[in-house]
């Protein structure tokens, strides 16, 4: 990862000064990127596919070791499996001092309030990295991203920006093409998810600037640019790799959680055995 | 903020929505491009919108809410269709062959006529008056606000009966034991409640895809081999290959949504799906995994967009049966339900049921 970023670049010089003003070390002068993608029949670079990232960004989006995961019972089958991190830069999340403090006792109470416990829908960027694939529909006006994590979906507005309604949990997400690469603006994300199950959070405040850029015709490069002063010092980014379903048989699936967290949410209100 | 909305959007589903309600509401005038009004296949190939790559282009944010009732009433016999002039005259409907001012037209079956007659009737939504006040533009369910496609059809089930066939003795028996201990249990846990309530799935999305009680849009992606079809209730999205995608999965598994494949016939995308669960509804039915659906898209012209389908299940109904629904384009586009994330219905139901039983056994 390290070694994508920094050897290749492919941050055009007016698309940094336009999205990371103030947000990373700007990676040098544009160099045209080695991969041509193939094309949609509008002349758009083919993101179509299923995708899923292979990192382990979900458990901790910062380098961690392997853990005993929270349930003991669980052994080494749901432990925690280790990652050398995704996030650039330093590889820290420059959280203001009260939110470090709320990222603690997220951590330390995230059996209970982590949303992916209760199948919440996973937000941006986090559903990108959930252990689950998702599929990419590319049409000239939308780009719909379905998530088989929670069975979430997106529908990216890729004509003239639109204002959402109102929060959601995935958000509000308008895109355009920078080149090759798929740049989407989310906003309007309520603050009800998490960044990963480490308890890492945000607010109702974050942006997200995405961009999916083809790398070689079965990976993409993966970028979030996560900007939320209610809770950041200042601008930070992750990026990984996302893989390409090869399968034969490679499909969405369902998965319907909401099923599985109802012993959680609902079980202390059953009816008990009459004593 | 948004959150709370939308879980109370949840908890006037649970009290307002009764089956198919506004397929049948006929309280204000449709606003659907009148074009819609379907009788025969679409007209000429080359009216419709295409895809670059030549088949026809079915993206788009619709309205699948219909004034057609699934089973025709019963004041109209055989009759298959309605004349655009017995429309205008304000045939149609739950009011079926009848003019205004005749005598309704009586239930025509589940989901039919009739339901206009009962005392005291919302003229916002064209249901029964609730006592609660419920502000239905809110939630998109005024009936002034509502997009309807026109059709001139008198049942969406197709044929010369305009009714859904009888259930086999099996199946009867399936769903009243199902029932019973539904009733017996109903507020045991969650597994007892309906799958709506439990957001899992609304009772009409199928497939096949029928109208609901509120935000009954369907938006279609089209892009590569697939199209993305995502029906607002209850953010339910299915990826559909057509070019044949993937082979079957295997018949041991099953999804509440079953598993589709779809394929190009001309300028039809016909889509077949298997693999169901026995927990899965149709129309009131919990089918059996035997069950299989087959849908065809197709565009009528710009704006519409015709959707067939045939419910095939040996072990439910006694012969296949099919039916047909105008889909007509929406301006906005559709927003996340977020159901279970606001599912504090389910929490308070049960609470308060675990309540009332402390309660009744402090009385004893």
């Amino acid at each position: 990862m390290r070694g994508w970023f920094g050897g290749l670049a492919v941050v055009s010089a007016a698309a940094a000064a336009y999205l990371f003003v103030s947000v990373l070390p700007v990676t040098g002068q544009a160099q045209a990127p080695a991969y041509k993608a193939p094309r949609t029949k509008d002349g758009k670079a083919d993101l179509n596919g299923i995708w899923q990232a292979m990192s382990t960004a979900n458990w901790d989006l910062r380098a961690h070791a392997a853990a005993q995961g929270p349930v003991l019972s669980l052994g080494a089958e749901f432990s925690i499996p280790p990652g050398p991190g995704v996030i650039d830069g330093d590889g820290t999340i420059p959280y203001l001092p009260a939110a470090a403090e709320q990222q603690k006792k997220n951590f330390a109470n995230r059996l209970t309030l982590d949303p992916e416990v209760k199948c919440y829908m996973a937000g941006v960027p986090r559903s990108t990295y959930m252990p689950y694939p998702f599929q990419i529909v590319q049409s000239p006006k939308t780009v719909m991203i379905v998530y088989e994590y929670a069975g979430a979906v997106r529908s990216i507005n890729m004509e003239k920006p639109t204002e959402a309604p109102a929060d959601s949990w995935m958000g509000w997400s308008n895109g355009h093409w920078e080149g090759d690469t798929l740049v989407v603006t989310v906003t309007d994300l309520n603050d009800q998810t998490w960044l990963d199950r480490a308890g890492d959070f945000h607010s109702d405040a974050m942006k997200v600037t995405e961009r999916y850029t083809p790398r070689s015709a079965d990976t993409l490069m993966y970028e979030a640019t996560i900007e939320d002063p209610k809770t950041f010092s200042r601008p930070w980014k992750i990026s990984m790799p996302l893989y390409r379903h090869v399968e034969k048989n490679a499909q969405i699936m369902e998965y319907k959680c909401s099923e599985f967290a109802e012993e959680v949410l609902y079980g202390k209100y059953r009816k008990q055995p009459a004593k | 903020m948004s959150h709370r909305v939308l879980a109370s959007t949840v908890m006037a589903a649970a009290v307002l929505l009764t089956a198919t309600a506004f397929a049948q509401n006929q309280a204000s005038a449709p606003k659907a491009t009148p074009a819609a009004a379907v009788k025969t296949a679409p007209a000429s190939s080359s009216a419709i919108p295409r895809t670059a790559d030549g088949h026809p282009d079915l993206s788009g944010v619709y309205s699948n809410v219909t004034t057609v009732p699934i089973a025709r009433p019963a004041n109209c016999g055989a009759k298959e269709f309605y004349t655009a002039e017995e429309i205008a005259a304000g045939m149609g409907g739950a009011r079926g062959c009848a003019l205004p001012g005749a005598e309704p037209a009586g239930r025509g079956g589940r989901g039919g006529a009739g339901r206009g007659a009962a005392a005291n009737i919302d003229p916002e939504t064209g249901q029964p008056a609730l006592a609660v006040h419920y502000d239905t533009s809110q939630f998109g369910l005024s009936g002034n606000t509502i997009v309807r496609s026109i059709s001139l059809r008198t049942s969406i089930v197709t044929g010369p009966e305009g009714r859904i066939p009888p259930v086999t003795p099996e199946a009867q028996k399936r769903q009243a034991d199902r029932r019973a201990y539904n009733n017996a249990h109903q507020w045991d846990g969650p597994e007892s409640r309906p799958i709506g309530e439990r957001c899992i799935s609304w009772p009409g999305e199928g497939p096949p895809m029928m109208s609901e009680g509120y935000n009954s849009n369907v938006q279609i992606v089209q892009g590569g081999s697939y199209v993305g079809v995502v029906q607002e209730m209850i953010h339910d999205a299915r990826m559909i290959p057509t070019n044949g995608g993937p082979a079957p999965l295997p018949e041991s598994v099953h999804q509440w949504f079953g598993s589709s494949r779809g394929h190009w016939e001309g300028d039809k995308l016909v889509v077949e799906t298997t693999n169901y669960t026995d927990k899965t509804q149709i129309q009131g039915q919990f089918i059996t995994p035997k069950t299989k659906v087959i849908e065809k898209f197709s565009r009528i012209d710009a704006n519409n967009l015709l959707y067939e389908f045939t419910v095939d299940d040996p072990g439910t109904w006694t012969k296949p049966w099919s039916g047909e629904v105008t889909w007509t384009k929406i301006d906005s586009p559709i927003y996340e339900y977020a159901c279970h994330e606001g599912n504090y219905g389910m929490a308070n139901n049960l609470s308060g049921a675990r309540a009332t039983e402390k309660k009744a056994a402090e009385q004893k």
